[in-house]
């Protein structure tokens, strides 16, 4: 739930305090702030310095170097990685914006009991995000569910290999994991649409769709591209999903870099991919809002 | 006429909405009480040996007071933290207040897999071992976004002039906090509490790169997936850790929206 708010995270207004308030206000602040640098700021910037560096046995070379980066570029095998990871992730975002879309849209235009309604569409997202997956498994594995109850009721002899180790299953599993992440920003940015601009759009003559079309989407666009950041930036850096339902086929990038780290223990490498996978989600995802914000504005 | 049919069409879509949310996971406790070591249809009898299995196992024992160790004190400072930063931003309109929150939610749009490694190459630059500190510190960043929001959609709805009040008839600042304010919040920190808890409690990547020798349950569930002979047992231990999370989450939800109306902006 809270995650609607962080959306919606509003830049606090009003005059400038006087000093002695803002000195106590920047108090307070300090702690929080301080976890942020230890924890946060940091860890990244070591990582990104890691990522200039080389593994040479079992120490490190400090020498500044883009060698890294041009092995994990070069490789061709971890070329596929990123862009199966970038497909991947964006097949999710659509199937989840998509089918999350009329869910909020009924909860903000339709349903009664909306805080009934939120909360019950968040629970699943506050619960083991581990055994979500897992439940995955279990569900379309070879003597998974799906087969064991089809094959039960005889509609197939031989159990459906197609269903679980390949790109699709990661979909599913992801699209059904990350779905509250959807849900809840189109549902604030539906909830905060004025309704007499509707009224005013069905005297005017629109028909639904079109009012629809014209009002209603255009309106809720800051909370699907919120939703769709919110997704598509964490899922393509997403371990455990490829790792339980991926198979050979469905392997993403964090599964080479947990390698590097893990088990090759060659951490430059392994910093260079991690950086590099954000960095391309980062262009790709300032492209893809630019291109749907522009998309929009034609539209009008 | 038009209209209700409209809202009887999104109505059914929402129905199965939920099922496509509901079902897979309800098949975890559906197999729980299956008599078969093979979780595949038809279900072969009722039993509850499996949670038999499960409560014996002491090596479950060890991860699950690891992750409660762990989830206690994550949920104890994020909110504490979350706590004078929602009052900073919300009580001092401060310059760079926006920055703030940006950064604090900034955990949430990195991979988890990135935070668990930046932080396994800071233990060791530092020359620490990994830990369930180390596990605790990383908790600690993802929640507290949660616990800022949590807690600043409380403040938000604080009527200032209480404190005001309390101050101008003689309390002192420390007392009015306690008398006033602080109770005021209680239920915006008793949510965040327990959200955090949830949150550190249910996490596997991060502690995975984080906690050394040292098992938290979600690694040692991770564990067992690797040995079809033991899923029964991880099935029964993931149904309880399904039930107990979600009766946490809809006592945080209801605790939240006590004293106030549904408020969609908070939610």
């Amino acid at each position: 739930m809270a995650v609607a708010d962080i959306i919606q995270a509003r830049r606090p207004r009003g005059g400038r305090v006087r000093r002695p308030e803002a000195a106590r206000g920047y108090a307070l602040l300090s702690p929080a702030m301080i976890v942020m640098v230890v924890a946060l700021a940091a860890p990244m910037l070591l990582l990104a310095l890691y990522s200039f560096w080389t593994q040479a046995g079992l120490s490190l070379d400090t020498h500044f170097t883009l060698g890294r980066y041009a092995e994990a570029l070069g490789r061709g095998s971890w070329r596929d990685l990123f862009w199966r990871s970038l497909a991947i992730s964006s097949a999710v975002t659509l199937a989840t914006v998509l089918l999350a879309y009329p869910m909020a849209y009924f909860v903000a235009f339709h349903a009664r009991a909306k805080f009934a309604w939120l909360i019950l569409l968040t629970i699943p997202f506050w619960t083991s995000y581990l055994l979500r997956v897992f439940a995955w498994k279990v569900i379309l594995g070879y003597n998974g569910v799906i087969n064991s109850g089809l094959m039960d009721l005889g509609l197939i002899r031989q159990p459906l290999e197609f269903l679980l180790y390949n790109p699709f299953a990661v979909v599913v599993t992801l699209a059904h994991a990350w779905a509250a992440f959807a849900i809840l920003p189109i549902y604030v940015s539906l909830e905060k649409i004025d309704r007499s601009l509707l009224d005013a759009a069905a005297d005017l003559g629109d028909g639904p769709l079109r009012r629809f079309l014209r009002v209603t989407l255009p309106l809720s666009l800051p909370g699907v591209i919120g939703a769709a950041v919110l997704i598509f930036v964490p899922t393509t850096g997403d371990y455990v999903t490829p790792t339980l339902v991926g198979g050979p086929g469905g392997v993403m990038i964090a599964n080479v870099i947990e390698v590097e780290f893990d088990r090759i223990g060659d951490w430059p490498m392994g910093a260079a991919l991690a950086i590099a996978s954000m960095a391309a989600v980062g262009i790709v995802t300032l492209l893809t809002v630019q291109a749907v914000r522009l998309a929009a504005s034609r539209v009008r | 006429m038009a209209r209700k049919r409209h809202a009887r069409g999104f109505f059914a879509y929402a129905i199965f909405y939920l099922a496509f949310l509901y079902v897979p996971v309800l098949f975890l406790p559906v197999f729980s009480f299956n008599n078969s070591e093979f979780i595949a249809f038809p279900l072969s009898g009722f039993t509850t040996r499996w949670y038999g299995e499960m409560l014996a196992d002491t090596a479950m024992h060890l991860a699950l007071w690891n992750s409660l160790k762990v989830g206690a004190c994550v949920a104890l400072s994020a909110t504490v933290l979350g706590l004078l930063t929602a009052r900073a931003l919300t009580r001092y309109r401060l310059r760079g207040g926006g920055a703030v929150l940006a950064l604090a939610s900034l955990p949430l749009f990195i991979p988890d897999i990135v935070l668990g490694i930046s932080l396994l190459i800071v233990l060791n630059r530092v020359g620490l071992p990994p830990s369930l500190y180390a596990v605790a510190l990383g908790h600690v960043l993802i929640c507290l976004p949660f616990a800022i929001t949590v807690l600043m959609s409380r403040f938000e709805g604080f009527d200032r002039s209480l404190e005001e009040a309390s101050l101008d008839l003689g309390e002192s600042a420390w007392m009015t906090f306690w008398r006033v304010t602080f109770p005021l919040v209680l239920p915006g920190i008793v949510a965040s509490l327990l959200l955090c808890f949830i949150v550190s409690f249910d996490e596997f990547l991060i502690a995975y790169f984080l906690a050394g020798t040292d098992v938290t349950l979600p690694i040692y569930i991770w564990g067992q997936l690797r040995f079809p002979f033991q899923l029964p047992k991880v099935l029964a231990l993931g149904a309880l850790i399904l039930v107990a999370t979600a009766g946490l989450v809809v006592l945080a939800e209801w605790v939240r929206g006590l004293g106030r109306r549904a408020h969609p902006a908070g939610i």
